[in-house]
């Protein structure tokens, strides 16, 4: 069984000097960052750019020791990827290109996603319920559950990690769910924001 | 179950970026230095 060392490690050991790490987790991630800056932008070009930026500030934040280490690794990458896109497009002073039809909500691709006081309130508290209620369910599901949606783990690496086949990780993740409906439905908690 | 054919169907290629950025990346990450002298940092690069 193949053991995938976790994002969190890897970062640890290149901030300790293991350049391997840092290879590791470029190649680990290489496609879906790539693929998340080309669906915004469409180019080829610009998207490995973007992707070379992102990961050179990725590296000088690592090396710097300024990298919060509660975080996850891969939703930190996307969000400097984010950021560069949109300086991107306000440097040039277009628009991002988008070749979909009446559906396109242009606030899917700049939209500001920071909430006000009263939402950022709203959300801590569903947040905190959902910690509560995860807590309640079978020890399996809790780390598939944790695993797929905290670490972001692909199926494969939930798999690997926890030594299962990956349609029993999928079933856990399953019945994770269904159970995490019972118990918001039991406890009449509201999940809305 | 109804089956779908597809002419072009080993067209689809996963994006990824090209060796050439990730060799670029790694050597940028084994030059990059930095120093700290009275609490400012300083950039180098030992190429």
């Amino acid at each position: 069984m193949v053991v995938q060392v976790e994002d969190s490690q890897l970062v640890k050991q290149y901030i300790q000097g293991d350049e391997r790490a840092i290879e590791a987790l470029i190649n680990r991630h290489n496609s879906r960052l790539t693929g998340f800056i080309y669906s915004k932008v469409g180019d080829r070009e610009l998207t490995e750019d973007i992707f070379q930026d992102t990961f050179m500030k990725v590296i000088r934040t690592l090396k710097k020791g300024a990298y919060n280490e509660e975080g996850k690794f891969l939703p930190w990458v996307m969000r400097i990827a984010h950021n560069l896109i949109i300086d991107y497009f306000r440097k040039h002073n277009r628009m991002p290109m988008y070749n979909s039809k009446e559906s396109y909500n242009i606030f899917s691709l700049l939209g500001d996603d920071k909430l006000d006081a009263e939402r950022q309130l709203i959300k801590e508290q569903i947040d905190s319920d959902l910690i509560k209620i995860i807590k309640e369910l079978p020890e399996d599901q809790q780390e598939v559950l944790e695993m797929r949606i905290y670490k972001d783990m692909s199926f494969k690496e939930i798999s690997n990690n926890t030594g299962v086949s990956i349609n029993t990780a999928l079933g856990r993740m399953r019945y994770a769910l269904i159970n995490l409906r019972k118990l918001v439905e039991a406890n009449s908690i509201v999940l809305t924001n | 179950m109804e089956k779908i054919y597809l002419k072009d169907k080993n067209k689809c290629t996963i994006v990824k970026a090209k060796p050439e950025t990730i060799e670029f990346l790694l050597a940028f990450s084994k030059s990059l230095q930095l120093t700290e002298v009275k609490g400012l940092q300083f950039e180098s690069n030992l190429n």
